[in-house]
């Protein structure tokens, strides 16, 4: 059945260390950080840290490398590129998916509470394991696959038209904001590809020098790897690029039919 | 328990894919389609009724064309809940035993329904 309740070391104790802006501060921010170390035998706990945003740049990514830096160095994240395109840095953020790096502190009113992305094992603090997030990537066989041999000494031509129709697919970072926020692939994590390898997997299906679509399309023809999409669009609306898996989804089951009618 | 030596990959793929789902896609939505006229109907008619009692009921249910669209309506009706609630189980029961006892469940109760649902309404038509 579904999980209803969860297990007793998941629990989390809303209550963990607070730390006090330094004195003097004029201008501070509330951050309350899930916290998980699993070599500690501990329940998860919010920390509360209260952070000097005049003395910090203006993204969550700032605040949280300031409180690493200055304040607690055990707090455990990933970040790398600091400005959207390495996809390291999406957590929860103030209830939402996003990148810490490319959300301002200024756009969050009250105070911001900062969790893992939902739903994936918790290796440390604000870092989850996304083995099998990228397994399902892999899955789709995300690269050009054609039986027709490469021109010699030449790319494969495509026109601009046929390229266009790659917008909107290809820009995806896998940050997993948009996985990770759909109440369908928290159910069923394991069986459903989800919306940023289903995203991937179109993005090859309407390239068009691609041959291997209906091959794509057998593969995805599956109760659980492509038809869990209920259109809830969360993904949509958390993707930090601004794109819309769920659209994607869509135009892929529409092929799916189309092949049949 | 036992380390799973199986890859990230293995796992992914599991079985395979099932190879089917578009039939289920499509007959939802054509069902889904075919219920806007008809729920409209039963309405309209319903509304339209001199009275609410058995009888005017029943007379209403004899007529040639009430009956059939009414039975259109209940095909149409118990086959779209089905797929529907098929979905809602394979949403929202993870393991497989219960999961599958579910959908026998909601296979049998439609079927059941849909077929009491027809024979009630033949049994008014064709009595005359």
């Amino acid at each position: 059945m579904a999980e209803f309740s969860l297990p007793a070391n998941s629990i989390v104790n809303t209550k963990g260390q607070h730390f006090p802006a330094p004195e003097g501060a004029t201008n501070t921010k509330r951050f309350k950080i899930y916290r998980f170390d699993p070599d500690s035998g501990e329940n998860p706990r919010v920390d509360t840290f209260d952070v000097d945003v005049e003395n910090c740049g203006p993204m969550i990514l700032d605040a949280i490398i300031k409180i690493k830096s200055d304040i607690d160095s055990t707090l455990t994240f990933r970040r790398s590129c600091r400005e959207g395109i390495c996809g390291s840095c999406a957590m929860n953020i103030d209830g939402a998916n996003g990148l810490a790096c490319t959300t301002s502190i200024a756009d969050i009113e009250g105070d911001i509470t900062i969790y893992p992305l939902p739903h994936q094992p918790i290796i440390k603090d604000l870092v989850s394991d996304l083995t099998n997030f990228y397994a399902q990537y892999a899955s789709i066989e995300p690269w050009l696959k054609s039986d027709t041999p490469t021109p010699a000494g030449k790319e494969r031509l495509q026109s601009p038209e046929d390229r266009e129709k790659l917008d909107g697919a290809y820009e995806c970072i896998l940050c997993a904001c948009c996985s990770t926020s759909c109440p369908s692939y928290w159910w069923n994590p394991d069986r459903y590809l989800g919306p940023a390898a289903l995203l991937a997997s179109y993005r090859w299906l309407v390239d068009s020098r691609d041959d291997a679509t209906g091959e794509r399309l057998d593969e995805l023809e599956d109760p659980f790897k492509l038809y869990r999409c209920h259109t809830i669009m969360n993904c949509a609306q958390v993707c930090p690029k601004g794109l819309n898996p769920a659209k994607a989804i869509a135009e892929t089951k529409k092929m799916l039919v189309k092949r049949r009618l | 328990m036992s380390i799973n030596f199986r890859t990230p990959l293995s796992r992914v793929k599991g079985l395979g894919s099932a190879k089917e789902g578009t039939e289920h896609f499509w007959l939802q939505r054509l069902t889904a389609i075919a219920l806007i006229p008809l729920v409209l109907w039963l309405a309209f008619s319903v509304a339209s009724l001199p009275s609410m009692d058995y009888l005017a009921i029943r007379e209403w249910l004899s007529q040639p064309f009430s009956a059939i669209v009414m039975i259109l309506f209940m095909t149409a009706g118990f086959y779209h809940s089905r797929l529907g609630l098929q979905v809602v189980i394979e949403d929202y029961i993870g393991s497989h035993g219960p999961r599958t006892a579910a959908i026998i469940a909601v296979n049998f109760i439609a079927v059941a329904m849909g077929v009491t649902g027809v024979f009630s309404v033949l049994r008014i038509a064709l009595a005359a």
